[in-house]
Formats: structure tokens, sequence, C-alpha cells
């Protein structure tokens, strides 16, 4: 067959591109070392964790959105086999205390107590009421139903409009729902818009999406009673903070409480916080002195675990008649849900400074209002707030450039920031170091046959087709590599960005990495073995990643933002930098040659100009350990660490093509290719970066044609399981052509950038974009997200009667 | 209490269990078997995936009782004398797996879809595993994975398109 196989050909670009040296780890395409113990079962899932005498909780939630507790009597449950205790909030109301949020965007932040149990009011279908502990998870789910709580019910208020009306409040004592204003401008709309020939107006919606990790939560607390100590296991993606927050929360000493991540199954966010049910497995623990476990079922996760997105946006952008952009001006309402989870109302502002994203303009225009609503907290899903300011830039393009008459990749080429021009500082205020928009789309318009699609395009039109093609384009950055310390003090952020790394060498020359990355499924156990393997000059297999154990791995700031590469990483690096410094000492003392003249390559110390006066690293390492003989005055180890603090964000970008079959008969959409080309620096792994944009893909198509969480004007979540709420199988997704471009960051030794959250914040208004742009010769402007064939028959139904 | 005798990845027991228990929690708690995880309420994410009697069934919508009599295979009994299934190798030589929870599951699944159709078309696959959820991976790799133990694809080489 002599048809063109891009997949091949791109398979093997990546890798002419990332590995120019046979002999380095960097950019090889190694199968992990994770694996072996996830395809054969033998994994340590929290749930699977079982101690003596341990005892289950399970949670009676509330089943109104909004009301008072009159009553709550727990003394039925006692009486029911094999229950050990029950509590309500009452009981445990002097030693539960609140949960955190760490973000308080502005002084004047409303910011709700937020018992882990209800006291006097429950605020949405969820929220925990009273829990039960007893000595199998049969006995405990039973035991809820003997719990007799009375409400006297309150008014729901799902809508954030209404809600902002303050007609029902969701927090009384607070006075208001609005939870915050944050605006920020760079430069003056006004004036911009004052110069403009058009001016594009929309409003999008974000739904509400829910994250979906694969491994429900799950908590086990074991105590040592006598001694007031605490080691909590969960399937938290951030066993540090959550030691912290675990401690000032519950009053327990921090050195008290060791927290471990066994094996967990994704987060996407969701496994970014602080929960009810940690803090109350904690507090029963302490209480019963034996172990406690709580893993949340399927159902209750989707009413108890955050939720994502969930904006309404007014975006409005000015322009010249050429196509010249001047400003941009974005209003938004964030819907917190009913109150602040861990990092609720920082969300939106990781997107403030993306509205912008690749293209230059005069003034940009920012206000956001966090909302207080009766439904579950959101909090960060995947990309938090940067897919959203994506999808609002990219749909508002395609929009000008349809009132323009404009191609919308002619529009975006002439606005963007070109190669040469970095680093470029934007409207927001960032500066980017890198990037090469023009050498991203080139790529990814010849995988794409864009012309070719083109072309079909206007023959359907032509014919009348009922199956109509849509032309999608998402040219994306995103900032990422959470974050360099002092901006993120400038944001009122409760904590640094820096991350932690240390080098243990062992006698036998083998390498233990400990990393305060908390990976769940990103693959740091094989990419920074890659790190350390050519930074140390040991063999890939001789190297051994510690993790997610506050005890093991003491100092971290975990996993989130696709940081963990870019700061957690490049730590690795710059710790394994510290080894081989001490080890070129040492190496000098036993060649008895002056340290300048050591020289360190492929895992051997020579001396300059005789290459045969020689010793290898872990020769170095034993001799370390022995220390018989010893430069005077050095302290007897190899051993390094190193806490690195970003200088900057890092900026992935790419340019994605979507095409897409929209049947106007049904409203059914066919994805019918993908093209994603993106540029994340310098790539350690490619087959993981391959696999980490796929993910991020089919979740961000997820959002586009699929995932909406609903709620009645009760309060109800009437998408309250798997079956109703459609996260996309197999069937339902395409084969996606990825590729890339690498050019390397320059604000990190590595050149990285990470990668974790970019094929989520890109798809998204790639494939939206398609089917508008399918449908716009009908009169169709907007397809509400998501673009099910009932929302595309509507829009189909409203835009023919225009 | 009913008592039941099954025989799991090759191991007979037989226990007294309440009518009610799940397989899933079967195996888990009373067995220790926690290769094959739990992932929803609904019978909707095939992450439980395990073969009774070789076919494939999610073992959260089987009652203990119903294995009575019954050989059960889960992922941790699917390698023979230590060498890894050809869909397990094909999983990790594909990066079919990120996060590995719903990989038991889909990798049972996949060897069910295989021994009902040994050669199956990639479309085939997709629809074959349309009852386990992945969050992670997209499927692709997952897809390509469940062709290359079917000697649909090498090693390596990728599928056109």
């Amino acid at each position: 067959m002599s048809e063109i196989d891009p997949g091949a050909v791109a398979l093997q670009a990546a890798d002419e591109i990332s590995s120019p040296d046979d002999s380095r780890e960097v950019g090889r395409r190694r199968l992990r070392k994770e694996d072996a113990r996830l395809v054969t079962g033998q994994t340590n899932w929290t749930d699977n964790i079982q101690f003596p005498g341990m005892v289950h909780m399970a949670v009676l939630r509330s089943p109104m959105a909004h009301a008072r507790i009159t009553r709550v009597d727990v003394s039925a449950a006692l009486e029911r086999p094999g229950v050990v205790a029950a509590y309500s909030g009452r009981d445990l109301a002097d030693e539960q205390g609140a949960l955190p949020c760490a973000w308080p965007v502005t002084a004047d932040m409303k910011h709700p107590n937020h018992p882990p149990l209800a006291v006097d009011e429950v605020r949405y279908v969820g929220d925990g009421v009273a829990v039960v502990v007893a000595r199998d998870r049969y006995a405990a789910a039973d035991a809820l139903e003997a719990i007799e709580v009375d409400y006297e019910q309150l008014p729901a208020v799902v809508d954030m409009e209404q809600a902002l009306k303050d007609e029902v409040l969701v927090h009384s004592d607070l006075g208001t729902n609005r939870c915050f204003t944050w605006p920020f401008a760079g430069g003056d709309y006004d004036v911009a818009k004052s110069k403009a020939d058009v001016v594009v107006k929309r409003r999008f919606l974000q739904q509400r999406l829910i994250p979906t990790a694969m491994e429900p939560r799950s908590v086990v607390v074991a105590p040592i009673a006598a001694a007031d100590e605490y080691t909590v296991y969960s399937a938290t993606q951030i066993p540090h903070i959550l030691r912290l927050m675990l401690a000032m929360v519950t009053g327990t000493p921090e050195h008290k409480i060791r927290v471990i991540a066994p094996d967990v199954g994704g987060g996407f966010g969701s496994k970014l916080n602080v929960y009810a049910e940690e803090v109350l497995a904690l507090v029963v623990a302490k209480r019963l002195g034996r172990p406690v476990k709580w893993t949340e079922t399927r159902s209750e996760g989707y009413q108890a675990t955050i939720h994502g997105r969930d904006q309404i946006q007014d975006i409005e952008i000015a322009a010249t008649s050429d196509g010249t952009l001047l400003g941009l001006k974005v209003d938004l309402m964030a819907d917190m849900g009913a109150y602040l989870q861990l990092v609720t109302p920082g969300v939106p502002l990781l997107g403030a400074f993306m509205f912008n994203a690749i293209y230059k303009m005069e003034a940009l225009s920012f206000t956001c209002h966090g909302v207080f609503t009766t439904k579950t907290p959101t909090d960060a899903y995947r990309g938090a707030g940067r897919p959203e300011a994506t999808f609002a830039i990219e749909r508002i393009m395609d929009e000008l450039a349809a009132e323009l008459g404009m191609d919308p990749m002619e529009l975006r080429r002439k606005n963007w920031i070109r190669h040469e021009e970095f680093p470029y500082t934007t409207v927001a205020g960032l500066t980017y170091d890198s990037g090469n928009y023009e050498a991203a789309t080139a790529k990814a318009m010849e995988l794409f046959d864009y012309d070719g699609l083109r072309r079909e395009q206007d023959k359907r039109r032509a014919d009348k087709d009922p199956v109509q093609l849509g032309i999608g384009i998402s040219t994306f950055t995103e900032m990422c590599g959470l974050a360099p310390s002092r901006v993120l003090g400038s944001l009122s952020y409760g904590a640094g960005g820096w991350e932690a790394a240390a080098i243990r060498m062992l006698p036998t020359g083998k390498v233990e990495v400990v990393t305060g990355t908390a990976p769940h499924g990103q693959g740091h156990v094989t990419a920074w073995s890659q790190i350390a393997a050519d930074a140390l000059g040991v063999p890939f297999e001789d190297v051994e990643v510690i993790h997610s154990d506050t005890r093991a791995a003491p100092q971290g700031m975990d996993t989130y933002g696709s940081r963990s590469l870019v700061v957690g990483g490049v730590a690795v690096h710059l710790a394994c930098g510290k080894v081989i410094d001490k080890a070129k000492r040492v190496a000098a003392h036993l060649l008895e040659a002056a340290e300048n003249d050591v020289e360190f390559a492929g895992g051997s110390f020579s001396v300059k100009g005789s290459p045969e006066a020689k010793l290898s690293i872990q020769e170095v390492a034993l001799a370390t350990f022995a220390s018989h003989n010893f430069p005077e005055g050095m302290e007897p180890t190899l051993n390094s660490d190193y806490v690195m603090d970003p200088e900057n964000f890092s900026f992935p970008h790419g340019t994605h093509l979507c095409a897409v079959e929209v049947d106007t008969e049904t409203g059914f959409v066919k994805i019918r290719k993908y093209v994603a080309v993106d540029d994340v620096g310098r790539v350690i792994n490619p087959i993981i970066v391959e696999g980490q944009v796929h993910g991020g893909l089919a979740q961000g198509i997820a959002q586009a044609l699929f995932e909406e969480a609903l709620y009645d004007a009760d309060g109800n979540l009437t998408t309250g399981t798997l079956v109703d709420y459609y996260v996309p199988t197999a069937a339902d997704l395409p084969r996606f052509t990825t590729d890339r471009t690498e050019t390397p960051a320059t604000s990190n030794p590595l050149g990285v950038k990470g990668v974790g959250e970019a094929g989520t914040i890109a798809s998204t208004p790639a494939v939206v974009n398609a089917v508008v742009d399918a449908l716009r010769p009908r009169g169709v402007v907007d397809v509400p997200m998501p673009c099910s064939p009932e929302h595309v028959w509507r829009a189909l139904q409203q835009g023919g009667a225009k | 209490m009913a008592r039941i005798r099954t025989t799991v990845d090759g191991v007979r027991y037989d226990d007294d269990v309440e009518p009610r228990l799940l397989l899933v929690h079967y195996l888990r708690e009373r067995l220790g078997r926690t290769g094959t995880p739990v992932g929803c309420d609904t019978s909707n994410c095939g992450a439980c995936t395990v073969h009774l009697d070789g076919k494939a069934v999610k073992s959260c919508t089987v009652l203990a009782v119903q294995a009575d009599g019954a050989e059960v295979t889960t992922i941790q009994g699917l390698a023979t004398d230590g060498e890894w299934h050809p869909v397990q190798k094909a999983f990790h030589e594909r990066h079919a797996l990120q996060c590995g929870y719903c990989t038991p599951g889909m990798i049972m699944a996949a060897v069910d879809l295989l021994n009902e159709n040994p050669t199956p078309s990639e479309d085939e696959v997709r629809e074959g595993l349309e009852g386990n959820l992945c969050r992670c991976t997209g499927y692709q790799n997952i897809v390509d994975a469940v062709l290359q133990a079917a000697g649909q694809l090498k090693s390596g080489e990728a599928v056109r398109s």
C-alpha cells in the first residue's frame, strides 16, 4: 500500500528531534517502569488496604439542596448489627474544624464556614450530615437508613444570575451570594474599542463537568492511639498539602501525621483537595483508636467530590476591518457551588491571563464574579481556568473571522506573536519565553490536508448534502508549570510553587530519586529515572523513584497544573548536578588530580590529558560509603537535594485542527479527523507525552460533545450516576493524529514545558468551532456545549429561523 | 449465609457468604484478590471485569453465590507460569495504561473480545470495549494494544489512518 501513514511519520520525526544522541535517556521511548504492577493486578489502591480491627465509615448525605437541620438522631443506627459508632455534625462540632480554602482571591472575599459535617444547615444535595462506623462496609451502609434527620426545607438557588439577585441566600450570614469580584486590566479597553471597525460580542456557557477519575476517592486512617500518631492513606494528588491541612484543620501536630498516597487511580484535579471525609476519618480514628476506612461509591462521589468548569462568559472582541485585534473584554460569572474548597475561587484567575492567548492586542479587560449556589462545590478540573479562557478566545476568533469574511486561520496568523518576537510580554503582563506558532501550524495544516477538506466542505455545501463538513481550529497556548512562588503570592495564594528533589547514592551505585511530586498516572517513575540516568551517567534500570509518602519523601508540593516535570523534574536534574559536583571533588582526591582537571562524561570521572586515570560514579559512590580516603573537611556523602522555585511559568502551545461531519437531520456529530501538533518543549519520553495528549484530547472532546452535569430547579443533580453522566467510550472517540514541534523553554535548564493539560485545553474549541463551521451557512453562530444531537438540532431550528 | 465453592485463579475456596455479597467484594475482601478494583456502582465502567467460566462479567453485577461451582479468573491469574498474557504484554508495549485503574477490567474484557473474535477490525475493538471506561488514555493506545495482541499490528507499528 502506498498511502501515507501520518502516525508512523509522526513517530519517526519526533524521535529524530528528541534523541539526536542514542546514548542519552532523555528523549527515548522508554516503556514504563510503573506498568508491571498495574497490568498484573499487584496494586496498592487505598481501598485495598486492610488493618486488624479496621472499621468502615459511611456518610449520610443531605437529600435536599438547602435546608435547616432541626434534629439528628443516630441512636437507632447504633442498634444495628456491626455498628461501632455514629455521629452527627453536632457530635463532632468541637473536633472537626472547617475545611480549608487556600486561595482568598480578594481581601473582601466572602469565605463561608465549611464544617466537614453540616451542623445547622445543609447547602447542597450530598452535604454530609452524619457518619456511621461499622465492622464492614455493608453494615455501615445499612445503618445509614436508621439515622433520623428532620429538615426544614429552604429554597434552592442553582442559577448564577438568579443567585446574584440575592433573593435566596446560600449563606444567610454572609448577606450575599457574591463571593468576590476580581478585576484585572492590561491597557485601556475603551480606548482600544474606540478605534475599532468591528466589535463582536458573544456569551459562551462552560457547562458543569464531573471529573470522574476511574478510582473513586478513598481514605484509611491508622492511628497509634498511645502516641497520638496517625498514618493517613488517601487517594489524593496532594499528600504533602493534605498533611499540612489536616494538621491545621484538626489541631493534630503536623509531625504526628504521616500521609501516604498509595497507587492513585487518576485525579484530573478532583483529588487536588482536602475533603470532608479525610478530616472525618481522622477525627473518628482519634475517637475510636482504631483504623477507619471510607471509600466513596461512584454515585456518592458525583455529589461529594468537586465538579469542574461552570462559568458564564460574556466576551467582546474589537478589531479593525483588516482583522488587526485591538482589545478584548471579558466578564465572567464563575459558580463556586455551596462552599469554597481548596482552590475554588482561584480557578477562574488561572484563566484571566490566558484570554489574550497567542495574540497581540492593546488592551484586555477582565472581571470575574464568584457566585455561591446550592450545588456541589467546584474546583480545579484538568486545565483549571485555562480551558475556559482558551475556549472563549478561540471561539470568538472564529466569530470575528466570520464577521470579517476572513479565513479563520488567516485571522490568527495576522495576530499571533511571531517566532522572532520572543520573549514577548503580553497584554496580560506575562512574558512568554519561547514559541513557534508558525511551525506548529504549518505541520498541522499539512497533516490535516486543510485545503482538501475545505474543498470537500464547499462541495457538500453546494450539493446541499444533509451531512455537512465543518473545520475547527484551535491555536492555543497555556500557562503551566505552577508556579513562581512570588507570583502565587501576588495572587494571594496560600503557598509557594516550588518543588523538591533529593538524590540518594547507594553504596552499590544504585540511585534513589526522592521527589515531592505525587504521580497518579503520569509516569514520573519512568521519566525521573531517565532524567537522573542522564545527569548521573547511570543505567536507567539502576534508578528507583520514591514519592507520595511524607515520611519517605518529606518535602513536596505535589502534582497538578502541569507542574511536575517543569518544577519537580527540573529539581531532580539540578539535584543530580549537585551530586556530580560532590563526586567530582571525591574523584579528584582519589585520582590525585586538581578538581578543575577532572571531567565527567558518560558516568565516569577522568583527568584531562590522561584518560586512563578514571573512576566510575559507582566507584566514587562506594568510596564515599567507605570514606576511608576522603577529601579533608568534606561531609562523607554524595546525597544532595534541590528545591526548585521556577522563575516563570512555562507556555506550551500548539495547533489543533478538527474536521466534523454534522448530520443536519439528526444533529449527530462525528469527528472525521483530528490533528494535534503540540509544542511542549523538550520531551523526556515521547510515549508518555503522546499518552498525555491523547487523554487530554479525550477529556476536551468530552466537554465539547458529551458531558454535562445538570441540576433541576430544586438543586437535585439529575446526572448523578455514570448512567446519566456520559463519559465517552472507545467507540465514541476517533483516532487522533498527533505530532510535535520542539521549541525548548528558556526558563529552565531542561527546556521542558509540561503536557498534562494541553490536550484538554486545546481540543474543546477546535471541536465546537468545527461544529459551528459546518452549520454557519444555516445561520448558526453557536451551539451550546455539549454539542449533543439535541443541542445541534435546536441550534439548527433557531438558526434556520433567522 | 450460603455455602459456595469457587476456584479463583486456580485456587479452590469454600466459604459461607451473605446471599447479597457481590462477587467483586468477595474477591477483594474475603479472598484478598485486590487486583480487581471497583470503579462504579451502576455497571458502567467495567473496571471490575473478570472471567466467570471463561466469559467476561462485571463482578460488581454478579453475586458471589452465582459464582458457586464456577471458575473465576482475575487479572492476577491471567499470566501463565510467570509469563504475561499477550494482551498484558501489548498493554505495556503500547503504553495502553496511565493510572492503571481501568487496566485489569480492560485487559480481561479485551481477552474475552479476542476469544470471541481473534482478528477484529479497529471498529470492532472500539465497539467491543464499549463497556469499559478509561479516563486517562483516550483509548487509542488501548485499541492499538488489542490489535497488536491479535497480531493485526506489529510491535511498534502505527495504524494507518
